[in-house]
């Protein structure tokens, strides 16, 4: 099967069924307890800057228990999973002086992930799993300055963060993933030069590969933090013709509902959704169970709101069997057809109709 | 169906004041590098209505990559002009690229062109396209820019083409922008310019489907700089024109426009003769007149200028309903009907013509409310005179008029304001809406009956205090229960979207409730609702919006604890008692006062009364804001002429009453005693405490924190009062009213508010001053009061520090209210007539205006328990200030 076939086979899955991403990494590799020689393995034994806590350096030093983690979510029932990526790129792993190694781990990444779906997918070939490339937000913002006094300052610049966005993909497509997944975005410019530097990419590797959006809306407020409303975000990114939009992270279910429902009326592609499991707790941990989370996201799929549920924070392969369990066999959105406007955006959006 | 749709707005103007080559001022901030005085004029534009902003850093002298930067950087941190997109304007693709690396918003690009070649072109068409932005292009190509419509139109298809084939652009995120050029330059060559323009757009609308249009307007009367008069006009006149072709958007300074109708005829006549070229000589008769216009004179005389008298009858008619002149419409009209078959033929012909104008320039943001009304008022005078022809004739011939809808509309049970209801109802008749007004305090029973008796396609509420709001929610539960369908909006100050879609729209689920903000929203509701292709989706989405507010407002309301009752008294508000005297007020009891209109007019507050008529504005400077300030010097003119007259006839006595009594708290309650002995209690007034969570040291306050305890001994007291304009308020209106001139009513009523809200302050001033006279030697003047800077305060049950409006049945007791100024009770306890205030006295230094906020059940029931109420009762008249659903608390329990 090729990548074409697979993302084929999605998209026709997709319109019978509600389909299923996987839950947290973090989670998984914090029960590990992992210690700082641990990180380090053999490949880092002498690196100059402690390691301790970078996770996606695991996928070089740790990569049986990255493949048990990948694994323990397709054997949950997840059709796509994600590469433990969220922080492999140059701007993040700066923190850890490991930024020469952002090729290598966003290629071996994929690889441990392509591995696990196409041995899950050969136990029922009709149902391929696919492996989505999982691109985060980097600790920067191109929307933001981080210095109140010089409100024109920014720490980055869109070259820096296009480079570094197209530095990270240039890993996952050599490792095989289906297709990327831009996620935790709380800055859309930020969103926006990954969308230029993957489309791109795709243009000079002739490679063709989708993108899924996902955004974060940090409070009740019903904005990101770059202060977009979810249907000014949309009409941001809608360039990008994303194969899934959608929101993660931030906020549990119970708080997102609104933002997905909201999603949901304007985008008119398939749209995802995978919350924390609830806030966190004093301790910073979260506290829904399995029968929580699952519950509120299968009455979002029983009112229509998405056609990709999964989890983050907090979230565990129990979490995404239940929840593939609940959403079995209700019917999947439909996405809107929407009358023909030129809609725009600042942080709120704006449309001419005609 | 169109002439509603229209009042709907649809051209955009795109604000050009942040454009270095368009305005000085802005140029001069930009290359002195003053970014933030820059960045304020940016939000003055949003502020005034700007729905996109145009970004231009074209200046040789300037490092124009740079400027860019750094202004959309700025303006990304300020959220009230971040809201609307930006439009990325420039000559050079680096600054271009620039701007459109700052943006996080889907932005336009501002503008590309074919001018080098296709090659370039596609190339940044497609990176227009990776940033996700729309573009604006240029009617220009290798051999220059397109000056006949045929070549405008050729470069535009062939753009359309390759961008929609060739680089994936959506047709909808093309603007054409077919080159706007100056014309009466004296070269005749340039003399079809507007018409080429306004041709091309005609076909480019019906060719190139969903592709949009814009221009830079000021370019048309480039050849009359410094003769603004004349500037404005040709603006206002090509765009009157291009906006019919299917302009979508246009570069242009609001404040460089007229109201294409008001332009001076004359002036009107020979720029239109230009723009249209409509004859050889039309420059130089333009140039013959145009130094008369020069400066200022133009508006003074327009009023004076009786020229339009010499019009057809159907121009005098539209000119005097556009520019509200009610002096020759009785003659005009007659003429007009003399020349047609039928009467009715008067009213769909020349007057529903000119109030579709007046509905298109309001719905532009051309016109403004008060001169909305006044058109209407020329309408109703018009149409009253046409009534008796028309009823003779429907009785020779049974024929009756039609009209685009009715609506059935009323102030609910127990309330009597009206003004915002009169305003919708007026500005809906100018729209060609039959209005069934039921009036104030009108019966649920009788809305339901004159909805089904007159066949009616809406129902609309309105209501101002919050029982009100209840009211409603009886009104919606007994429309689903006797089976009606009708969409039911709702309005009013008191009213909101969160209540309508919490409360209301759950009540009638078998039609659609809509909550309308003010009366420039109406008519586009009740256009689109009573237009079958649109109805279904906006009704949907209004659903859906709906919906997510009651969902988040669920979430909310969990997410908000409140503290307990007792630990909210624990942490009352106390005073130092210790050292304090209680002043003793100059007399007990009540005692009648009056005061004079005359008197009471210096201390009027008119901020709420250009409120009222949506001129959001703070007096003095709303009189002189660039964008209000003609309408608002012209209403307060009005209202200035109306309080003369009221003086010199003597319309209103307005009276009231006031007194002071020995008072002392006992936990959250206040005894009113009946003499200095302070044995027996005369009254009680009851109050309510804040309970939300606070910081340490922050009190959790009730009114009663604001009276001495009767534990220390100490004799403190307090104070009622209630004020009314006058008892002649309704009559007075209604004589107006039955004049057809909705203009002087409503101006009538808001005047006797603001007069009913100048007595309380007058009257509180001389409390403060000699009655209770705790503060002899006060002297402030009407903006000091009207900032609140005296001590103590006067709130009204019903208002934030008290919002259980029932607490003036007690005030009225303890006044005698009723007998002393008339003002009586309804059964939701509004005051009758409208224009009253009522209200407490507290004298305390500490004393001071809060909010109460939400409340829990806790308090609800030990408030209930005080009253001598059932919770059920207590909970239906705190129903606004519950922090907890009753009815979903009793589910979970049952």
């Amino acid at each position: 099967m090729t990548r074409d076939d697979r993302i084929a086979a999605l998209k026709a899955a997709a319109e019978k069924r509600i389909l299923v991403f996987d839950g947290a990494w973090g989670t998984m590799i914090q029960a590990l307890k992992l210690s700082e020689e641990d990180f380090r393995g053999e490949r880092f034994k002498d690196h100059p800057a402690p390691l301790q806590g970078n996770n996606d350096i695991l996928v070089l030093t740790k990569q049986e228990e990255c493949r048990d983690i990948a694994r323990a979510y397709l054997d949950a029932g997840a059709d796509v999973v994600g590469t433990n990526t969220f922080n492999a790129n140059a701007i993040s792993q700066a923190d850890y002086d490991a930024q020469d190694c952002v090729f290598d781990m966003n290629k071996a990444a994929a690889e441990i992930c392509r591995e696990a779906a196409e041995a899950k997918t050969a136990e029922t070939p009709d149902r391929p799993r696919l492996v989505a490339g999982a691109i985060g937000p980097t600790n920067r913002t191109l929307s933001l300055s981080p210095d109140v006094n010089r409100p024109e300052y920014r720490a980055v610049d869109w070259d820096d963060m296009y480079e570094c966005y197209k530095d990270q993909a240039r890993g996952l497509l050599a490792g095989g993933v289906d297709f990327y997944l831009v996620e935790t975005i709380f800055d859309t410019l930020n969103a926006k030069a990954a969308i230029a530097a993957l489309l791109d990419l795709n243009d000079e590797s002739g490679e063709d590969l989708p993108i899924a959006i996902s955004g974060t809306i940090t409070d009740k407020s019903g904005r990101t933090l770059s202060g977009q409303t979810v249907e000014a975000f949309w009409n941001s990114v809608r360039h990008a013709k994303p194969l899934t939009v959608g929101l993660n992270c931030a906020l549990g279910a119970a708080e997102m509902k609104p933002f997905i429902a909201e999603l949901s009326r304007v985008a008119d592609c398939l749209v995802h959704a995978y919350p924390n499991a609830g806030l966190p707790n004093d301790m910073g941990e979260y506290d829904e169970t399995p029968d929580d989370t699952s519950r509120h996201l299968r009455a979002w799929a029983e009112a229509g709101y998405v056609n990709f549920v999964g989890g983050c924070c907090g979230t565990t392969p129990a979490h995404i069997a239940k929840i593939a369990e609940l959403v079995d066999g209700v019917a999947p959105r439909k996405p809107p057809v929407r009358a023909t406007a030129m809609r725009l955006s600042g942080l709120e959006p704006f449309e001419l109709a005609g | 169906m169109s002439e509603n749709k229209s009042a709907v707005a649809s051209f955009i103007n795109v604000g050009e004041r942040t454009n270095v080559t368009g305005s000085a001022k802005f140029r001069k901030l930009i290359t002195s590098g003053d970014y933030p005085a820059a960045v304020e004029v940016a939000r003055q534009q949003v502020e005034n209505g700007a729905q996109i902003i145009d970004v231009n850093m074209d200046e040789g002298l300037l490092d124009s990559k740079e400027a860019m930067v750094t202004f959309l950087r700025l303006v990304a941190s300020e959220p009230d002009i971040a809201r609307v997109p930006v439009m990325i304007d420039s000559s050079k693709w680096d600054v271009i690229e620039a701007g459109l690396q700052c943006v996080q918003g889907k932005s336009i690009v501002n503008s590309i062109s074919l001018k080098e070649g296709e090659a370039p072109f596609l190339e940044q068409a497609r990176k227009c396209r990776r940033y996700g932005a729309a573009v604006v292009v240029m009617a220009f190509d290798e051999d220059g820019q397109a000056e006949t419509a045929q070549r405008k139109f050729d470069i535009c298809k062939r753009a359309y083409d390759v961008l929609t084939t060739k680089v994936g652009i959506a047709p909808e995120d093309i603007i054409f922008d077919p080159n706007i050029f100056a014309v009466a330059t004296g070269i005749e060559e340039h003399d079809n310019y507007a018409v080429e323009f306004i041709e091309a757009v005609a076909r480019i609308k019906k060719e190139l489907p969903h592709a949009k249009i814009s221009g830079g307007v000021s370019n048309i009367s480039f050849s009359f700089r410094g003769n603004e008069p004349v500037r404005r006009a040709m603006h206002s006149v090509f765009l009157y024109h291009a906006i019919r072709a299917g302009l979508d958007m246009g570069i242009v300074n609001a404040g460089q426009l007229d109201i294409y109708d008001e332009i001076e005829p004359d002036l009107r006549e020979h720029v239109e003769d230009v723009i249209l070229n409509r004859r050889s000589d039309a420059t130089e008769r333009l140039l013959d007149i145009a130094e008369r216009y020069r400066g200022d004179g133009v508006k003074a005389d327009a009023k004076k200028d009786l020229a339009w008298r010499e019009k057809s009858v159907d121009e005098r008619l539209r000119h005097a309903l556009v520019n509200g002149i009610t002096e020759f419409i009785v003659e005009d009209t007659e003429e007009a009907r003399q020349s047609v078959e039928r009467p009715l033929h008067v009213i769909e012909g020349p007057l529903m013509a000119g109030m579709s104008v007046v509905g298109d320039l309001f719905g532009e943001g051309k016109m403004f409310l008060p001169q909305v009304v006044k058109s209407a008022r020329v309408m109703k005078q018009a149409v009253a005179h046409l009534i008796p022809y028309m009823e003779e004739e429907k009785e020779r011939t049974g024929m009756a008029g039609k009209s685009n809808g009715k609506i059935v509309m009323a102030t609910v049970k127990g309330d009597v304001h009206d003004i915002g209801k009169n305003i919708v109802g007026v500005v809906l008749q100018c729209n060609g809406y039959d209005i069934i007004d039921l009036g104030v305090m009108a019966p649920c029973e009788a809305i339901l009956e004159a909805a089904r008796e007159q066949e009616a396609d809406i129902i609309g509420l309105s209501g101002l205090i919050t029982p009100s709001l209840d009211e409603m929610v009886r009104v919606a539960s007994e429309m689903q229960e006797t089976g009606l369908e009708l969409p039911l909006l709702i309005g009013g100050a008191t009213t909101s979207r969160t209540h309508t879609a919490a409360r209301i729209e759950p009540a009638y689920q078998a039609g659609p409730t809509i909550h309308v903000t003010d009366a420039s929203r109406a008519v586009g509701v009740v256009s689109t609702l009573l237009n079958e292709g649109e109805r279904a989706d906006y009704l949907a989405e209004v659903r859906a919006d709906y919906l997510r507010i009651r969902e988040s407002r669920a979430a909310a309301r969990e997410a908000k604890t409140r503290v307990a009752i007792e630990d909210a008294r624990a942490k009352r508000l106390i005073p130092d008692w210790n050292e304090y005297v209680p002043p003793a007020p100059s007399f007990l009891g009540a005692r009648p006062v009056e005061m004079s209109v005359a008197a009471l007019r210096s201390y009027i507050d008119w901020t709420p009364f250009f409120f009222t008529w949506e001129m959001k504005g703070s007096y003095p400077s709303i009189l002189e804001d660039d964008k209000l300030g003609e309408a608002a010097r012209s209403l307060f003119e009005d209202a200035n002429a109306m309080l003369d007259r009221m003086i010199a006839e003597n319309w209103l006595s307005p009276r009231g009453v006031v007194g002071f009594w020995p008072a002392n708290s006992i936990g959250d309650d206040i005894t009113v005693w009946t003499d200095e002995s302070r044995a027996a209690e005369r009254a009680r007034l009851f109050t309510i405490r804040q309970q939300m969570a606070k910081d340490t040291g922050k009190p959790n306050v009730a009114l009663a924190d604001f009276v001495a305890p009767t534990r220390t001994g100490l004799a403190d007291y307090i104070g009622g009062f209630c004020v009314t304009a006058g008892l002649d308020e309704a009559e007075k209106a209604a004589e107006f009213e039955a004049a057809n001139n909705d203009y002087d009513a409503i101006l009538f009523k808001a005047l006797a508010d603001r007069l009913a809200e100048a007595f309380a302050e007058a009257l509180h001033a001389q409390a403060r001053r000699t009655l209770w006279g705790y503060v002899p030697d006060e002297d402030f003047d009407n903006q000091e009061l009207i900032k609140e800077l005296y001590q103590g305060i006067r709130p009204a049950p019903g208002y934030p520090s008290q919002p259980d409006h029932t607490e003036k049945e007690t005030l009225f007791a303890l006044l005698n209210a009723t007998e002393h100024s008339g003002v009586s009770l309804t059964e939701s306890f509004a005051m009758s007539p409208a224009a009253s205030v009522s209200g407490l006295y507290f004298s305390n230094p500490q004393s001071h205006y809060f909010a109460v906020g939400r409340i829990g059940r806790d308090q609800v029931a030990d408030y209930a328990e005080r009253k001598g109420w059932s919770l059920e009762e207590g909970e239906r008249w705190l129903a606004p200030i519950l922090a907890y659903d009753p009815k979903a608390q009793t589910e979970d329990a049952a």
